[in-house]
């Protein structure tokens, strides 16, 4: 427990996966969800970086990210919501139009 | 470090999981593993602050937004496995891999040494320590979450709200429009009568009779009819037969005898007569 | 200037014949402070009439008549105000207000009141005033009489402006007026396509001449930091001569525009086209004669300038020649008297050129010209009237009989231009002569020989006019004119007649003295006798021919086409027009076609090309643009990864 390269490698994992998630999900919610797994990375990496570092920073800048990412997943799912209200879909294929 | 070398490849096959599964309900279930293994990691590395927050917060209400969004799009919306978009697919994995790959090996080259360690830091409460810092140095960030948090809930509201864009109908309207639908349609003006008057084992899929002894079409749930599960044509033939006993019983005897309601008990009364 | 006039002019006087007079001016006193009013009437007039609209239809005739009228008055108790003063004391500058100033460059609304002025006021004002009455008459039956009388007004304020101003950018200001108003006036009768015409006609010819002017005073306030006349005379002699020359080129340029002369003559005979008291006072009386006050103001500049003074005298003979050949074959009675009115302006410019001996002759002859010219313009309108608005001469004949007064105010005029002994355009052109004689034998016989045809083409037009066989249209009745235009007419032919009393002692000359110099005295190759006897004769000989050649012989109605080389050069004006076509308009209509097709096709190539080729980028650029988040996304994820390697290889 006197290393914390390991968490930081699980960190960057769990980023690329929830990167490659939202590059790849065509449902809308999904691609949501994997937007928080890349929050939660950081804010592994950031709880990590805090133990390493020895002071309680880290663990507030995490705090900050959960609260920041519950206003997003408020705001983002009344968007997807709205959008599934009028298009009768969740894909973000769909609201394609603002194309050349 | 053993909850580390447990915890790590259950959170990575979850976490590939979410992007292979087909249905969202799935991967919602798959994020919630990973949110939890990630509550359990913090709690090894002396957080347990955000231990008990990840879990109230994110598990438990993240997590639960996720999942009544789901039901109201719909639980069972899968996602088509076919990429629209041509090289999409293999340029995602292709780059994701690459930066998972670099960022990894920029940790794992680095080298960065042994940790410090919380001890010292969490010496006074883990949680006393986190408030110091919070309201002291943070506390203007700290405040502007509150507006943020705010902003957020009424922009929520807003979205979701949806406009009335005519009057809400009253009693009186609808009397007026059932009237107007009788004159100009002869519609029904009444209530529909009840259906299942001869019911055995479902009142709703079975239709009342009219006073003739015919089914009443209209004493259906159009549901049911349009589904086609409502009793089929053979079960009333008993009904018939009942309706016919009851008619050459009253030639015998006095015509002035209430068919229906004599018959109204159940068609196994009306067979044991 | 610290040097007073009166010891300028006794300087001069010592100085002997070459001293060229200093503009200075002293205040204005008395009846001249009021020198303003005398520009400021008619320019009311035309604000009233041009703003006023119909509602001045029923009298804005009559008030357009009676500013000029009061103007008139004022000039001639100024004059007599002036007559009254010492030679010394006949400048008067009346300062209204500061023009502008920029810098060092200060122009004032200044006027300026001298002899040459005063002699000017008095033929505008007088000869305007009797055509304003004669318009009144002549154009009773136009709709749009009141604007007529609008823009005569606004001529009038324009040349008043111009010969009173004490600036050159003051004259320069009533130099645009009069071509503006003339403009306005050719074009009157818009409606008709000859008439728009000939109205750009004149307008562009005359922005020709403008330029020299501009030029020329922009020339001027490089070289002596002021374009008022009192500092350009003071400073003119310290300036180089080639500076001089210059100026005094450009402004013969000006000059050339304004008055008609060769090569910028073409515009006058279309002027035509205008009503004809236009014709007498614009394009006879007073506009045209602008130029020659012009040389004859800046005699200061043509002292020190001797090549620009060749020029004008070069100029002068050409043109007085070629107008007077031009009008030996229009059939045209205005263009004859158009052509003659470009001869005689020749006459004045050539007298102009040749320096102080001939200046006071110009401003004589000048004066004589415009009572005789606007004579037998309004006689010639008041033919007009009489036959249906026909100018063809050929049309015309025995109408003697008919307007008798129109005959004999006529024919005072016609003795007056042919130089009849006695009659005051043979003692102004006598005096040109003889100066031109004395200056030069080649000068002087082109004056001598431009007399005999003079003769002859004003005896041909007063025989196709009045005398010969009638030749009108049974259905026309010649009949004399109203009286309100007649009376103009009686006046100008006593004035014709008379005008030769200006000449009595010499006193145009002494009374010029202060504005242009003591009159040199060449000694002529023979008596002075007998060169008057040659001019009588010459002119003589030239009304004999015509008498031969036209009076005795059958006029056709219809004017033959076997004729001449020269007949036929004469009667398409010497091929002015056609000069102008090939060396001027033609050119530069292909410049500018090879312009347009150079900015079609190069400059609007270039761009267009350059924004197609943007866009056939921007076409291939924006399929990118597929409207897809997750490629977006995509790109985003990869400039990230681009920038972590960035990172890295700054790290490593």
């Amino acid at each position: 427990m006197d290393d914390v390269t390991p968490f930081l490698v699980l960190s960057a994992i769990l980023f690329s996966i929830g990167c490659v998630g939202v590059l790849t999900r065509r449902n809308a919610i999904v691609v949501f969800m994997c937007v928080e797994l890349m929050l939660n990375a950081s804010n592994l990496a950031l709880v990590a970086f805090a133990k390493h570092h020895g002071n309680l920073e880290g663990q507030v800048a995490a705090f900050f990210v959960m609260v920041v990412a519950a206003a997003e997943v408020v705001v983002g799912l009344a968007i997807i919501m709205t959008i599934f209200r009028s298009r009768r879909s969740a894909s973000v294929d769909d609201a394609s139009l603002l194309k050349y | 470090m053993i909850a580390f070398w447990v915890l790590a490849p259950v959170m990575v096959i979850a976490a590939l999981g979410i992007l292979f599964v087909r249905k969202a309900v799935h991967a919602a279930l798959l994020l919630a593993v990973v949110m939890i293994s990630l509550a359990m990691l913090y709690a090894a590395l002396e957080a347990p602050f955000l231990f008990a927050v990840q879990i109230i917060v994110y598990t438990g209400a993240i997590m639960m937004l996720f999942l009544f969004v789901l039901m109201l799009v719909g639980v069972d919306a899968s996602d088509s496995v076919v990429e629209t978009i041509r090289g999409q697919r293999v340029l995602a994995v292709m780059v994701g891999g690459i930066f998972a790959v670099l960022l990894g090996v920029i940790v794992g080259q680095a080298g960065i040494g042994t940790a410090v360690g919380l001890g010292a830091a969490n010496e006074g409460g883990n949680i006393e320590g986190l408030a110091e810092v919070l309201f002291s140095q943070y506390v203007l960030a700290f405040e502007a979450t509150a507006a943020l948090l705010i902003t957020a809930a009424l922009g929520a509201m807003v979205l979701a709200h949806r406009e009335r864009l005519v009057p809400r109908e009253t009693q009186a309207d609808r009397a007026a429009a059932r009237v107007r639908a009788y004159g100009e349609h002869g519609d029904h003006l009444g209530p529909l009568a009840a259906p299942g008057v001869y019911a055995r084992h479902n009142a709703v899929d079975t239709p009342a009779l009219l006073p003739d002894g015919s089914p009443a079409e209209q004493s259906v749930p159009t549901v049911i009819s349009n589904r086609g599960t409502g009793r089929p044509s053979p079960s009333y033939r008993d009904v018939d037969r009942v309706v016919g006993q009851l008619q050459s019983r009253r030639d015998d005897q006095d015509p002035a005898t209430d068919t229906v309601v004599e018959g109204s008990g159940s068609a196994a009364r009306g067979e044991d007569a | 200037m610290t040097l007073s006039s009166s010891t300028l002019l006794t300087s001069a006087a010592e100085g002997g014949h070459h001293s060229v007079p200093v503009v200075e001016a002293m205040s204005p006193d008395g009846v001249f402070s009021l020198l303003w009013l005398v520009i400021a009437l008619p320019l009311a007039g035309a604000v009233v009439l041009l703003v006023g609209g119909r509602l001045t239809d029923r009298w804005g005739h009559w008030l357009g008549t009676a500013t000029v009228t009061g103007s008139f008055v004022l000039s001639v108790v100024m004059f007599v105000q002036l007559l009254g003063r010492d030679d010394a004391e006949r400048q008067i500058g009346q300062h209204l207000w500061d023009w502008f100033a920029v810098g060092d460059f200060q122009v004032g609304m200044d006027l300026l009141y001298d002899p040459l002025s005063a002699l000017f006021l008095l033929l505008i004002t007088g000869v305007s005033a009797l055509i304003h009455l004669y318009s009144v008459g002549y154009m009773e039956h136009d709709p749009r009489r009141r604007r007529f009388f609008g823009y005569l007004n606004l001529f009038v304020a324009a040349m008043l402006m111009l010969v009173l101003a004490a600036d050159y950018v003051g004259v320069f200001l009533g130099w645009e007026g009069v071509g503006l108003a003339s403009y306005l006036l050719i074009g009157f009768w818009q409606h008709k396509p000859s008439a728009a015409a000939a109205a750009k006609k004149a307008f562009v010819i005359n922005r020709v001449g403008d330029i020299g002017m501009s030029l020329a005073i922009m020339l001027m306030f490089v070289t002596f930091g002021t374009t008022a006349f009192a500092g350009v005379s003071a400073a003119a002699g310290d300036a180089t001569e080639s500076t001089m020359t210059a100026i005094g080129l450009l402004l013969l340029l000006g000059a050339c525009g304004k008055s008609a002369q060769v090569p910028l003559q073409a515009w006058l005979l279309d002027a035509m086209e205008g009503p004809t008291p236009v014709s007498a006072l614009i394009h006879a009386a007073t506009m045209v004669t602008a130029g020659v006050y012009l040389v004859t103001r800046s005699n200061f500049v043509f002292e020190n300038a001797p090549v620009a003074q060749t020029a004008v005298v070069v100029v002068a003979c050409v043109t007085l020649l070629w107008g007077a050949v031009i009008g030996c074959a229009k059939d045209d009675i205005k263009k004859v008297l158009a052509g003659s009115t470009m001869s005689q302006i020749g006459y004045m410019m050539l007298a102009a050129g040749l320096g102080p001996a001939g200046y006071a002759f110009a401003i004589f002859h000048l004066v004589t010209h415009g009572f005789f010219k606007a004579n037998m313009f309004l006689g010639a309108g008041s033919v007009m009237h009489g036959t249906g608005d026909d100018v063809n001469m050929r049309h015309y004949g025995a109408l003697r009989k008919a307007m008798p007064v129109t005959f004999l105010t006529f024919a005072m005029g016609y003795l007056a231009i042919i130089g009849f002994p006695g009659f005051s355009g043979f003692w102004s052109k006598d005096k040109i002569i003889e100066a031109a004689v004395a200056e030069n034998y080649l000068v002087g016989a082109a004056a001598l020989l431009g007399a005999g045809v003079t003769a002859f083409y004003m005896t041909r037009l007063m025989l196709m006019t009045f005398f010969t066989k009638e030749r009108w249209e049974p259905e026309v009745h010649p009949h004399e004119s109203p009286k309100v235009m007649t009376v103009p007419l009686v006046v100008l032919a006593a004035l014709s007649v008379l005008g030769g009393v200006l000449l009595l002692g010499d006193w145009v000359t002494t009374w010029l003295t202060p504005v242009v110099g003591e009159v040199e005295h060449h000694e002529l190759p023979v008596p002075v006798i007998v060169l008057t006897g040659i001019v009588v004769v010459v002119v003589a000989l030239g009304v004999g021919l015509a008498v031969l050649l036209v009076g005795r012989r059958e006029v056709p109605r219809e004017a033959p086409q076997d004729v001449s080389f020269v007949t036929r050069a004469a009667r398409s004006d010497l091929y002015g027009d056609a000069i102008n076509d090939g060396l001027v308009v033609r050119p530069g209509g292909v410049l500018v076609r090879g312009l347009v097709a150079t900015d079609a096709r190069g400059v609007d190539g270039v761009v267009e090309g350059g924004a197609g080729l943007v866009g056939a980028l921007s076409s291939v650029l924006r399929r990118t643009q597929n409207g897809y988040v997750r490629t977006y996304a995509l790109s985003v994820l990869g400039g990230a990864v681009i920038l972590v390697l960035a990172m890295v290889a700054v790290t490593w």
